[in-house]
């Protein structure tokens, strides 16, 4: 079974991609900042990672590059999911190395497009 | 919805666009016409029934539009994209090195994602297309969708499904909360109006037919008489891609699945010979699909 982390501050936003994940036979692990998804990956790197911008503490682009750079962080498949909804962010998140972007709000057929769109399904 | 307004519905949509409906589709009608009926300032389906009855050409073209229009996205089901660029084009642009011309047609196109899906692909290609022409053409019945089209205008919904980041980046301006094709990728693409039950050999003659996810709503006669038809189009060395729903196996011998393609089909040798099992196309549907 694949590993998915959830990363977002709200709980709401992180049990409604739980349900979609698990739906598609991910194991889901929860984060809800950038820190502490930084702390679950030196534990275990996740096969992919649905990451949120916008967090306090430290933010997605934040937490996407600081995981790039550890040993293996180049493994798991960044989807951005957030409603910083522009090219200017997408751009962004490109050169960061994130893998795919989804703009809120979505639903479980975006999941499912995006996710296999990175080979993850 | 009485059983007599169905009916009669059921009668018209088969005439006019060759769609099918059993009698269990009730739901799907429903579902499809009641927001018509809502925007007609009418009660319900039976007073827009009442209105077709009574001659509204306008009515009657909007319910055929609501009942015919299918939600697609772009790289839609993936494979016979890659089909495309994997196969298809390399054997076409062999065939084709001196001519450097292709036609592509995508017949039932609906909101223009398949063409338009196309089009991005030989951009993607462009260094190996170079000097050639390649013309697509987009056909569906419904004009409302042809406009939407043309005007290559999608939501933040659309542009999600199927089509991957990097393109829309790529391919796309963001305009407020939507997001329009590059005029380069809509310049690619003729869209037309077709009724596929009508005569199309007008549009002269294709290498290539995508004619995807429409077929599966029309009776075996009409999907045989199609398929035939299709074929005098379709160049002999060209190919078709269907649905993944659908097939030419057990209908007609006019084209051949392409062995550990699934979905694409080539033209067989008597392609253009009269085929034993279509059905003649009464003259009076033709004229009543007719608009």
């Amino acid at each position: 079974m694949k590993t998915c982390l959830v990363v977002d501050d709200s709980s709401v936003i992180r049990k409604v991609a739980r349900r979609i994940l698990e739906g598609l036979d991910f194991q889901i692990t929860e984060a809800e900042d950038g820190e502490k998804a930084l702390a679950a990956c030196r534990q275990a790197l996740p096969d992919a990672v649905l990451l949120d911008w916008n967090m306090p503490i430290m933010d997605g682009y934040e937490f996407l590059r600081n995981l790039r750079r550890m040993p293996g962080g180049d493994q798991p498949k960044v989807v951005f999911c957030t409603t910083e909804n522009d090219v200017a962010h997408i751009a962004r998140a490109l050169h960061a190395g994130a893998n795919e972007y989804i703009m809120k709000p979505f639903d479980k057929e975006i999941v499912t497009a995006k996710f296999q769109e990175v080979g993850l399904i | 919805m009485t059983p007599a307004d169905y009916e009669y519905l059921r009668k018209l949509l088969k005439e006019k666009s060759g769609l099918v409906l059993s009698a269990d589709k009730q739901y799907l009608v429903e579902s499809r016409l009641l927001p018509l009926a809502r925007k007609a300032s009418l009660p319900g389906i039976g007073d827009l029934v009442a209105k077709m009855k009574a001659g509204s050409q306008s009515i009657t073209v909007d319910v055929v539009e609501a009942m015919t229009t299918n939600e697609t996205f772009f790289f839609r089901d993936k494979v016979p994209f890659d089909h495309f660029k994997e196969t298809i084009m390399p054997a076409l642009m062999q065939a084709r090195a001196v001519r450097k011309s292709l036609r592509i047609w995508c017949a039932a196109c609906s909101t223009g994602q398949e063409p338009y899906s196309l089009a991005m692909i030989l951009k993607e290609i462009s260094a190996s297309v170079a000097g050639w022409r390649i013309d697509i053409v987009a056909t569906d019945l419904s004009q409302e969708v042809l406009e939407k089209s043309k005007a290559g205008i999608f939501s933040q919904f659309e542009v999600q499904r199927g089509l991957p980041i990097q393109l829309l980046v790529k391919n796309f301006k963001q305009v407020g909360d939507l997001w329009q094709l590059n005029p380069d990728i809509r310049s690619m693409v003729q869209f037309k109006q077709l009724n596929l039950l009508q005569d199309f050999s007008h549009l002269g003659t294709f290498d290539l037919i995508f004619c995807r996810n429409v077929l599966i709503y029309f009776d075996q006669d009409t999907k045989i008489a199609i398929f035939n038809r299709l074929a005098k189009q379709n160049e002999a060395d060209g190919f078709l891609v269907l649905g993944a729903a659908e097939t030419v196996v057990g209908l007609t011998d006019v084209y051949k699945p392409l062995a550990d393609k699934r979905g694409v089909y080539r033209p067989s040798a008597n392609r253009t010979a009269s085929p034993p099992l279509a059905p003649a196309m009464g003259a009076g549907a033709i004229k009543a699909a007719a608009r």
